[in-house]
């Protein structure tokens, strides 16, 4: 297991294993997604009480998961950089922060679209929304951090701190609805419980939920792959690959 | 693990957990104002401050909404299954309103406790089903009316 750990630590060895995965994440987050999508809009049954306007749930809820999925795996990254100072974790965190980014504001956007049918606003400042908005800002000030500082090292480290104190917003984003009186519904999924939806609507919902989350992996990896390439410029190993690749 | 890496855990560790407990402390001290709305119990307990813009939230009352023939003046009572409030609308009611679904109105009490909204939206709840389904639901509920009460108010 330690031996593992250590591997992951050396990039060449990350850069080799991401290539050799990057092209199933995108074939198979693809093809989930695409079903899961074209399942949901065109196949599953509408609602009783919002018809078909609930459908957008199958893009609001895949991005609004992955929004918060992505901050707990950028906060993981941050522990290690901290911890065990090593540098794939900080290249996961400065390549993801963007991607976390987009995905968060596609879910506060694709929320705005279904609560003006069914709430009647675009926009209203309860707990959920609001924590949501933070959620945000947070990716833009993990952004905004890292390129501010020059040194790559004392930029790791302020922009993990600022991670980490950043998660604490995932608990109350999650539980918003339940601790406060919102505008926002409670949620659908309950780890303990059933869904309170049936299976032609849950299993369509899951399939985008999973092609979003290989997706989501695929892009980390693209991006990761051209951080470690930005920063190991001057070592032998990326030397030799670009050689390998001009001839 | 290496004595300086378990330190810093450490470290890491009472970061998250001094963050936990004063983030946990200020939002329970603003636990009103983080709350969109109140209850009709809240408001009827006196609560709610009067003349002042608040939002009121509840389930619709059944067989409550009374609109004017020749505007768009609506009344109805929001309730909690304990405790109901009249609300007073004039304007254009989202799709989603019926009685005994979810709304949160934004408003002021007057003085003889009605609830006058210059907003209502509709809150709706985090079940999804097929209308057939929702029909045949309806169906049994209706010869059970007490276990289909209890759903209600569980759910809004």
């Amino acid at each position: 297991m330690w031996q593992f750990f250590h591997k992951l630590g050396s990039p060449k060895w990350f850069y080799g294993i991401a290539t050799r995965l990057m092209p199933w994440l995108l074939v198979i987050g693809t093809a989930l997604l695409m079903a899961g999508i074209v399942w949901g809009l065109a196949f599953a049954p509408k609602d009783y009480l919002q018809g078909d306007s609930y459908r957008i749930i199958f893009i609001h809820v895949p991005t609004a998961f992955l929004a918060q999925s992505a901050y707990i795996m950028m906060a993981v990254a941050a522990v290690v950089t901290l911890v065990w100072r090593m540098k794939l974790a900080d290249v996961f965190v400065k390549a993801v922060a963007p991607v976390g980014l987009v995905i968060t504001f596609l879910s506060l956007f694709t929320g705005a679209v279904w609560g003006k049918p069914t709430w009647g606003t675009w926009w209203i400042w309860d707990a959920r929304l609001t924590s949501m908005l933070i959620l945000l800002f947070l990716y833009g000030g993990v952004i905004a951090l890292d390129r501010a500082i020059n040194d790559e090292k004392s930029a790791a480290r302020a922009v993990a701190v600022l991670v980490l104190v950043g998660v604490v917003n995932i608990p109350i984003i999650k539980y918003s609805v339940e601790w406060w009186n919102t505008l926002h519904q409670p949620a659908t999924f309950k780890l303990t419980e059933k869904p309170s939806m049936p299976a032609e609507m849950w299993v369509p919902l899951l399939l985008a939920v999973l092609g979003m989350y290989l997706i989501f992996g695929w892009l980390a990896c693209v991006r990761m792959q051209t951080e470690i390439l930005a920063r190991e410029q001057k070592t032998r190993w990326v030397k030799d690959l670009v050689m390998a690749g001009r001839h | 693990m290496h004595p300086i890496r378990k330190k810093r855990l450490t470290i890491v560790l009472f970061l998250l957990a001094g963050i936990g407990v004063a983030v946990g402390l200020t939002t329970y001290a603003l636990r009103q104002n983080i709350n969109l709305f109140y209850d009709p119990s809240q408001i009827a307990a006196g609560e709610a401050p009067h003349d002042v813009r608040i939002r009121a939230g509840g389930m619709v009352e059944k067989g409550s909404v009374v609109r004017d023939p020749d505007t768009l003046k609506v009344r109805f009572r929001v309730t909690d299954f304990q405790s109901s409030v009249p609300v007073e609308y004039t304007g254009i009611l989202p799709d989603l309103f019926a009685e005994g679904q979810g709304v949160v109105a934004m408003g002021k009490l007057d003085a003889g406790g009605n609830f006058v909204a210059d907003q209502v939206l509709a809150k709706h709840d985090e079940n999804y089903m097929p209308p057939e389904v929702a029909e045949s639901l309806k169906k049994t509920a209706d010869g059970q009316p007490v276990a289909n009460g209890a759903a209600q108010s569980a759910s809004y």
